[in-house]
């Protein structure tokens, strides 16, 4: 039990990963049910597997392995693998997992080839609202990139039928007005997470630094993400932004995350820096 | 060998009125099937009748069993052979198991591909099974249709694509809601088009329909027709407020409904998805409403461009659905002959048994002297001398080879072995 065993399950999930996108894309074209159930159970036993596998490096560290960038993308895409199962369970939209295996796929594709940084051991980086901090944010975007995941399968639908050429997808994509319930769906999830976990962090924050707010350009874009989304959950209750508008926004606000989570270390720094290390 | 005969008639060669007089309800179907089962030169026999087929699936045991049937159908339908004996069709053999399989599978419907067939056919199969009309031989080509039926469904493209005009726009809207049991309907125009239009949602259950129409009283007529609501004409913008689906078919000459009037229609919805469907000619809404976001406008030549390309579609699926049925009509033919050549090689075991036995008797009657084993340790041999004599053959007449006339080889060793024509028996 040590790191050695730690990352090579988290190889065998990737190779999971990939293998159900296969399936995934097998489904896609043959529309066969057996390919889909299958991918679905190679999802499911790669979280598993990814599970087992940040278990194992937290016993035999003592930490949270959060600690560098590729860590963190490996907890990312645990989280989305997670959420994904779960909307998978409640809603049954069998085609979101073409878009969610690809995505766990480059994620952990990048994860594993980007160069470890060197963990330090970081005596601040623990306790109850840590680490809710880092689950709450972590499975909010997780549900965010399901969201995008369903705005693009909205556009790629809607395309067909307004402009009377349904072709391809047509018949592979579930209704429009599904698509757009499973992505508000996955929108109020996320966007509720997301405030709760800005909130754990605030108060994380009070905690070790004594103030909630310390104008970490981190903090400055997670709080814009937020105001997007309220901004959008708003214009679509207030201003009947569904459909075709709030897919278009729920894919703009899915590159604002990509951005905050490895953007503004590239072009600023911060306190949170040591996670995209 | 057993023949499978088909007869029967379908939309392609009797006229409606003449399928209307020839088909049989569940009652008359159980007449027949009582008829098939009290004649003793009938094995089994199925009769499966819908509003665009009357068939009879038999399996006689002498020849001129079809005349029977024919004669029957006419007194029983109390109709003249000739008035119906040119629109019959009489398939045998392995042409009445491709037909069958060929109704089964949706490729000889009106429709090429829609789904009920089956279970009409799923359905007969039992009535007869339940009437002890089905034998080995309808079990096995039955279930074999049901499942060459399901292949096709699931390995080609021919049950996906709508073939007409209203199943195009029914799917769109299938597409475009996620339940359509939730979904309003506005019909504007109570003409014959727009009576239509609305029978076949109506079988997709949906939740209120509304009709509007510049004659009043055609409207409420209407409406009760459907259990609907009708509003006056003028009303239309309000009720659109409410309707997701509308259906438009007035003989207006200008647009019924116009841009603006759905722009301010939208926000008062709060931007919930309007599919419009115009069947009209000329054209009742405007086709400048397709760009606004989250409505849809089809009309009459944006289905039937659809409904075209699916069928280019559906005829490259059927070719291969063609080329399943002609495999699975292969397979179980040969199916058929192999169970022709079982009574065969039953009659050689029988033969050989019975010429064994009786020299055993003769021989061993004379020889007192023998222990009790003795006499079965000869018996045993002389049993094991007889089976490995007729072991070669009986294995060349099983495996039965690609490019061999059976009937041939199995005729020689009748003639051969003098087995006669009893094997049936």
């Amino acid at each position: 039990m040590n790191d050695q065993t730690a990352d090579l399950l988290l190889q065998i999930a990737t190779v999971l990963y990939f293998s159900s996108f296969a399936g995934y894309a097998g489904f896609l074209f043959t529309q066969k049910k057996m390919y889909q159930k299958t991918a679905l159970c190679l999802v499911a036993s790669g979280v598993l597997v990814h599970f087992i596998s940040m278990a194992v490096y937290t016993f035999s560290n003592h930490l949270v392995p959060i600690l560098n960038l590729s860590q963190s993308l490996s907890v990312s895409a645990f989280a989305l693998g997670c959420m994904f199962l779960f909307v998978q369970y409640k809603s049954d939209l069998k085609i979101l997992g073409v878009f969610a295996s690809a995505l766990l796929t480059v994620i952990m594709g990048i994860s594993l080839m980007i160069p470890e940084a060197p963990v330090v051991k970081n005596e601040v980086f623990k306790g109850f609202w840590f680490y809710s901090h880092i689950l709450l944010i972590f499975l909010g975007e997780a549900s965010l990139a399901l969201a995008c995941g369903t705005g693009i399968l909205y556009l790629l639908q809607e395309k067909g039928i307004k402009t009377k050429a349904p072709g391809f997808f047509f018949r592979r994509l579930p209704s429009l007005d599904f698509l757009d319930d499973v992505g508000y769906t996955c929108l109020t999830n996320g966007f509720a997470l997301l405030t709760i976990g800005l909130v754990t962090g605030f108060i994380y924050a009070k905690v070790i630094w004594g103030r909630f707010w310390s104008w970490d350009p981190k903090e400055i874009a997670s709080v814009g993400t937020w105001l997007i989304y309220a901004a959008l959950l708003h214009l679509r209750f207030y201003s009947g932004w569904r459909g075709r508008k709030s897919a278009i926004m729920t894919i703009i606000g899915f590159f604002i995350i990509i951005f905050t989570f490895i953007g503004v270390k590239i072009l600023v720094g911060g306190h949170h820096d040591t996670f995209t290390k | 060998m057993q023949e499978i005969i088909l007869i029967g008639l379908n939309h392609k060669t009797a006229p409606v009125e003449l399928r209307e007089k020839l088909s049989f309800t569940s009652e008359e179907t159980l007449l027949a099937l009582e008829f098939l089962k009290k004649n003793q030169d009938i094995r089994e026999g199925l009769v499966f009748s819908t509003c665009n087929r009357t068939e009879v699936l038999f399996i006689p045991e002498t020849y001129g069993q079809t005349e029977k049937i024919i004669e029957f159908i006419s007194r029983h339908k109390n109709i003249g052979i000739p008035e119906f004996k040119s629109a019959l069709y009489i398939h045998e053999g392995d042409d009445a198991i491709r037909h069958l399989f060929r109704v089964a599978s949706s490729l000889d419907s009106m429709v090429v591909g829609e789904p009920q067939i089956l279970g009409q056919i799923k359905q007969a199969y039992r009535i007869a099974v339940e009437n002890g009309c089905s034998g080995v031989l309808l079990n096995r080509l039955m279930h074999k249709s049901f499942s060459i039926a399901k292949k096709i469904r699931r390995e080609t493209g021919i049950g996906d694509n709508a073939v007409s005009i209203s199943y195009a726009a029914i799917e769109l809207a299938n597409k475009i809601f996620a339940d359509l049991s939730e979904k309003n309907v506005l019909l504007l125009g109570a003409g014959e088009m727009a009576e239509l239009a609305v029978e076949h949602l109506l079988s997709n259950n949906v939740k209120e329909i509304v009709v509007a129409n510049r004659t009043f009283k055609n409207a409420v007529a209407l409406a009760e027709k459907f259990n609907g609501k009708a509003v006056t004409f003028e009303e239309r913008e309000d009720a659109l407020t409410h309707a997701d689906i509308i259906i438009s078919s007035t003989g207006a000459t200008d647009y019924v409904l116009t841009h603006d009037q759905v722009r301010r229609v939208m926000k008062k919805r709060n931007h919930r998805t309007l599919f419009f469907i115009d069947i009209a000619v000329p054209r009742d809404i405007d086709p400048k409403i397709n760009s606004i976001s989250n409505a849809y406008v089809y009309d009459i030549d944006d289905l039937k461009n659809i409904v075209e390309s699916n069928i280019e579609g559906r005829e490259k699926e059927t070719v291969k659905a063609e080329r399943l049925i002609e495999e699975a009509a292969l397979k179980f033919q040969k199916w058929l002959e192999t169970l022709a050549i079982v009574p065969t090689i039953k009659a050689l075991n029988d033969k050989m048994t019975s010429i064994v036995e009786i020299e055993c008797k003769k021989t061993l009657s004379a020889m007192k002297h023998l222990t009790k084993e003795d006499i079965d340790a000869i018996q045993r041999m002389t049993q094991a001398i007889a089976s490995r004599t007729i072991h070669d053959p009986i294995r060349f007449l099983r495996n039965t080879g690609d490019h061999r006339d059976d009937s041939l080889y199995l005729n020689v060793t009748r003639q051969l072995f003098n087995l006669g024509g009893s094997e049936e028996e």
